[in-house]
């Protein structure tokens, strides 16, 4: 029968209509529209229950909040965990209000992480370097000292840095949904909020390694490839195995004939698809693993998509920090003590570590 | 490889009494309520929370550890390193401050030779900065566990200091 | 003399014991509600009555009452507020120690209207002592008959938790008060759900300050219309102000709302003036989260009239000239106060205890106090001012819970009325750093 289809709601997002199920949130229907009104989203991530809602990204006004009532609403709203209603107007790109509140955002997000984008495995893919590019101001107002923390040690396959969190609590949430037995979360509260697990102890977990696709900077990384590449120099290959654990579907990222980093697959708006354990991940990295499909539909967060930060569109003094790091040589030499990052000992790389299943 | 040690910190008897009662009051399946007052029990004992016994409250509501690190940072009244034997918790907060709480406080910092965060050599005293303890009508005011030290002056100090050093 | 609805019997010898407060008329407004009244009659009356929420935001009560889902089969909880953090509040822990029955009253008064049967007091962890005191009310009252099963044959259960905080202010905002109370860090829910419908353990819930929620037991006995007769306008019934500062009698005073500022601040009956040999320099009404405002604005409204002890009367002139009442933290500053040192204090609170989750509000409130301390402590530049202005600006409005607003208010409204301090310091910064030195430029001072 006709009429158990759902009703549809009507929205309208920067004077652009569309239809979406009850339920749906501002972000969702609007990146149903495209990326050109889709708001940026930095601790929002879809597959991820309980998401959403702290970094303040993806703030938008509800200009009407709906056909019955089509008052505004007082204050924007965080589109990411806001549901439409049939016949809301929502201004993202269009209104100013908008825009300004998203340029404290990116400041505010900024003023305390160290932009050490030239010594960042995530430079390039990095949802914060986009965002900022984006919505960000040219220079910084920030003329205090920025912070930092004592380290932790996650294990083998996992680093943190924390200087570069940004606390959107997506790690926690994957942690609580790949296993009940999580053991890294927030500590402290404030601005001294950090990832950590008090007593050392390393995640381990057969889907642990999924922490590092979901991270929207560079904050928890690839063990096993600190410091191998930039990610602008290699190519991306979708590829499965057949695989016990997991479904087995993954990128290869490849540099010249090798396969330096194996990642989940992502969708156009950088969200893992389907997660995959930490075999294929860390421990499969020959080609003859793997049955290869072809190359990767590239994400549109990613450098490696066309011209994302071409020169002229770039606003000069990121876009300058932005070169700096792009010139850095792929063996990275530098004395990075400063920037609180040790040097992993060339032990880690090696193939027989422990397995985290043990 | 896991193996089960007995957890090296434990409630005293008439405390873990105490744990039980408490953690009743709750619904069913809601006994995770009862992590706060229960590391009140563990800091009553043990004079601050170390990850031992934080790991054995966990033990007791069935919950991760990680989730009692979580809140036990997040609360400002647990110690998460040892403390001396009487922590002063001073209220920094403007109304105090109105009432001369900055200049009582370098009296107290002076007295003791130490500053916030730090416990004297032979581990009587801590002192701790805190905020508004709601009691800024009688400032300045600081606490030594449930006790409220109230309208203070430098003499005030002198005599709580040697009162509690006896 | 003024009508007492909370504080009446606060001086009798031995109120804090169930004898005492029995023996002033405690527990008739229980044994009225269960035997005599049906729940949808108690949140009539309080309804009627027009109070508003002592915990800060004014909120009609009885409005918020009647917001509670009833979906069958599922418990209902009512919490009372009783963090009391706000930097200048100190009435509830006032209230409590004191007289401990009147708010077990009004718990089961309101609980019965609100049909729940198992509510909670959420108490700040460091006010450990006044929960040994409610604990020992709440068993007095229950060998009394007062709680527990089938209270005074009416069939109606209740059971009282008192829940210690561990502190933290994030916590009186009422969603993270939830967390806090199911055992989780106290960072504020994002709303919708509001906890009428979704709240304690998923259930609906009604969060209430123990000063509103003590009041029940008043309106229960006289009526809500008897109630409503009391104060101005709006502004219906007593509200107890926490007065502290520069003035000779500190303490709560319970007042009838519409008392003149001017009567408050220089009665004897109420703070008695201006410690000797002071004047006054500015005042902050509602607890420090609120706009300060300079002696002349507080004292008298644009149009020359008194400003007046009410919601309506403060807030009169917006965020320009007025301020709000808030929990009714009164911080009174003479002129030996440094506006600047205050604001970087306020400031250094909101830092210390903004939960971190949401952006602006951890990145923001940190920056604000570190660029008023660099002020403070003569390191400031021209263009910190407005640097100042547009970080509150960037906060406020912008974050998950008010705590973001709490923090822009105080610094921008300081900006607002005492620009001129914050640049003396900027100019001046050897004089303005020697020990004693405050700004004694052109100003108002009563
Ligand atoms: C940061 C913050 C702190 C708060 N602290 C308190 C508090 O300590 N006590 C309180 O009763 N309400 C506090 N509130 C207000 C509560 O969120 C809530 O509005 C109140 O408890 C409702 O009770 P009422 O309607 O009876 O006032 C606070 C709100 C915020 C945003
Ligand atoms: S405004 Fe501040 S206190 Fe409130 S949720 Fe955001 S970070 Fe937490
Ligand atoms: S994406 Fe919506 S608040 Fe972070």
């Amino acid at each position: 029968m006709e009429d158990v289809k759902p009703q549809l709601f009507k929205v309208t997002v920067d004077g652009i209509e569309v239809e979406v199920e009850p339920g749906t949130t501002i972000l969702q229907a609007a990146r149903k529209i495209g990326p050109e009104v889709a708001p940026p989203a930095m601790c929002y991530y879809q597959p991820l229950k309980g998401s959403g809602g702290k970094c303040r990204a993806c703030l938008v006004r509800v200009a009407a909040g709906s056909a019955k009532d089509p008052r505004p609403m007082p204050k924007l709203v965080a589109s990411c965990i806001t549901p439409v209603q049939d016949g809301m107007v929502v201004e993202n790109t269009t209104n100013p209000q908008v825009l300004d509140a998203r340029k404290g955002v990116v400041e505010f997000l900024l003023i305390n992480h160290p932009l050490d984008c030239p010594v960042c495995d995530q430079a390039g893919e990095c949802d914060l370097q986009n965002f900022a590019f984006d919505h960000g101001a040219a220079n910084t107002r920030y003329e205090e000292e920025r912070r930092t923390f004592d380290k932790h040690d996650l294990g083998p396959y996992v680093q943190l840095h924390m200087t570069r969190c940004i606390l959107c609590y997506r790690c926690v949430f994957t942690a609580d949904q790949i296993t009940n037995k999580r053991v890294h979360g927030v500590l402290n509260r404030g601005d001294a909020a950090e990832i950590g697990t008090y007593i050392e102890k390393a995640i381990d977990n057969d889907f642990s390694g999924n922490v590092i696709d979901v991270c929207p900077v560079g904050a928890l990384t690839d063990k096993t490839y600190r410091f191998k590449n930039r990610v602008w120099f290699t190519k991306p290959v979708d590829a499965h195995r057949d695989c016990p654990t997991c479904s087995g579907k993954v990128t290869l990222w490849y540099r010249g004939e090798e396969v330096i980093r194996v990642t989940a697959r992502r969708n156009e708006w950088n969200e893992v698809t389907e997660f995959i354990c930490n075999t294929c991940r860390f421990e499969t990295k020959n080609t003859s693993d793997w049955v290869i499909e072809g190359p990767t539909k590239i994400a549109r967060g990613s450098v490696i998509s066309a011209n994302k930060y071409r020169a002229d569109l770039q606003k000069p003094a990121f876009g300058q920090r932005l070169a700096a790091a792009q010139y850095k040589t792929v063996d990275d030499t530098r004395d990075t003590s400063q920037l609180g990052i040790q040097q992993l000992p060339p032990e880690r790389f090696n193939k027989s570590l422990p397995s985290a299943t043990e | 490889m896991t193996t089960e040690t007995k957890p090296t910190i434990q409630f005293t008897p008439d405390r873990l009494e105490k744990a039980k009662e408490i953690i009743a009051r709750y619904p069913e399946g809601r006994q995770k309520s009862a992590l706060l007052p229960l590391l009140h029990l563990l800091q009553e004992q043990e004079g601050w929370t170390p990850a031992e016994g934080m790991d054995y409250v966990a033990g007791l509501l069935q919950i991760e550890p990680i989730e009692v690190y979580e809140v036990a940072t997040f609360y400002t009244m647990f110690h998460i390193n040892p403390v001396g034997k009487h922590v002063i918790e001073y209220c920094r907060t403007g109304p105090c401050c109105l009432m001369g709480g900055e200049e009582v406080y370098a009296h107290l910092r002076q007295r003791l030779g130490i500053e916030a965060g730090q416990t004297t050599v032979d581990g009587q005293f801590t002192i701790k900065e805190v905020e508004c303890l709601a009691a800024c009508g009688m400032g300045p005011v600081f606490q030594v566990r449930e006790k409220y030290y109230t309208n203070l002056t430098n003499e005030r100090v002198d005599e709580i200091i040697d009162e509690l050093s006896k | 003399m003024a009508i007492k609805v909370l504080t009446e019997h606060i001086n009798v010898p031995g109120i804090e014991t169930f004898d005492v407060y029995r023996k002033q008329g405690g527990y008739t407004a229980v044994e009225k509600a269960l035997k005599t009244m049906t729940p949808d009659e108690v949140v009539e009356e309080v309804k009627k009555s027009g109070v508003r929420g002592r915990g800060g935001a004014g909120f009609p009560m009885g409005m918020k009452w009647s917001f509670l889902a009833k979906p069958e089969g599922v418990p209902r909880y009512l919490v009372c507020n009783a963090d009391e953090s706000e930097p200048g509040t100190f009435k509830d822990h006032y209230l409590m120690k004191t007289i401990p029955h009147l708010l077990i009253e009004g718990m089961i008064v309101s609980s019965f209207a609100l049909g729940a049967n198992k509510s909670f007091i959420y108490v700040r962890g460091e006010l450990m002592y006044v929960i040994h005191i409610l604990e020992k009310a709440i068993a007095e009252a229950k060998a009394a008959g007062f709680l527990g099963k089938n209270i005074l044959g009416s069939g109606y259960d209740l059971e009282l938790v008192v829940q210690p905080g561990g502190g933290a202010y994030i916590c009186g905002e009422e969603t993270a008060l939830l967390e806090s109370l199911e055992g989780k860090r106290g960072n504020p829910r994002n709303k919708p759900p509001f906890p009428a419908v979704k709240g304690l353990y998923q259930c609906p819930t009604v969060v209430n300050n123990v000063e509103s929620i003590a009041t029940t037991s008043w309106i229960v006995n006289h009526g809500g219309d008897a109630y409503a007769a009391i104060g101005i306008g709006r502004s219906t019934g007593t509200k107890l102000i926490s007065a502290s500062g520069h003035i000779n009698k500190p303490g709560v005073y319970e007042i009838e709302l519409g008392l003149p500022v001017e009567d408050f601040i220089y009665a004897d009956e109420w703070c008695g003036g201006i410690r000797p040999g002071h004047k006054l320099k500015a005042v902050v009404a509602g607890g420090s989260s609120v706009p300060i405002l300079p002696a002349n604005l507080i004292l008298k409204l644009g149009n020359g009239d008194k400003r007046l002890m009410s919601y309506e009367s403060l807030s009169e002139g917006g965020f320009q000239t007025g301020t709000m009442l808030g929990s009714g933290g009164f911080i009174v500053f003479d002129e030996t106060a440094c506006i600047v040192r205050n604001t970087w204090n306020f400031s250094r609170f909101y830092h210390h205890e903004s939960c971190g989750q949401c952006s602006p509000c951890r990145e923001g409130t940190g920056w604000m106090e570190k660029v008023l301390h660099r002020i403070e402590y003569g390191h400031g530049n021209q263009h910190d001012i407005d640097l100042l202005v547009d970080v509150a600006r960037r906060i406020e409005g912008n974050t998950i819970c008010p705590l973001g607003d709490a923090a822009a208010w105080p610094v921008a409204s300081a900006i607002r009325h005492f620009r001129d301090e914050f640049e003396w310091h900027i100019t001046n910064p050897h004089e303005a750093t020697q020990p004693g030195a405050v700004f004694k430029g052109d100003m108002a001072l009563v």
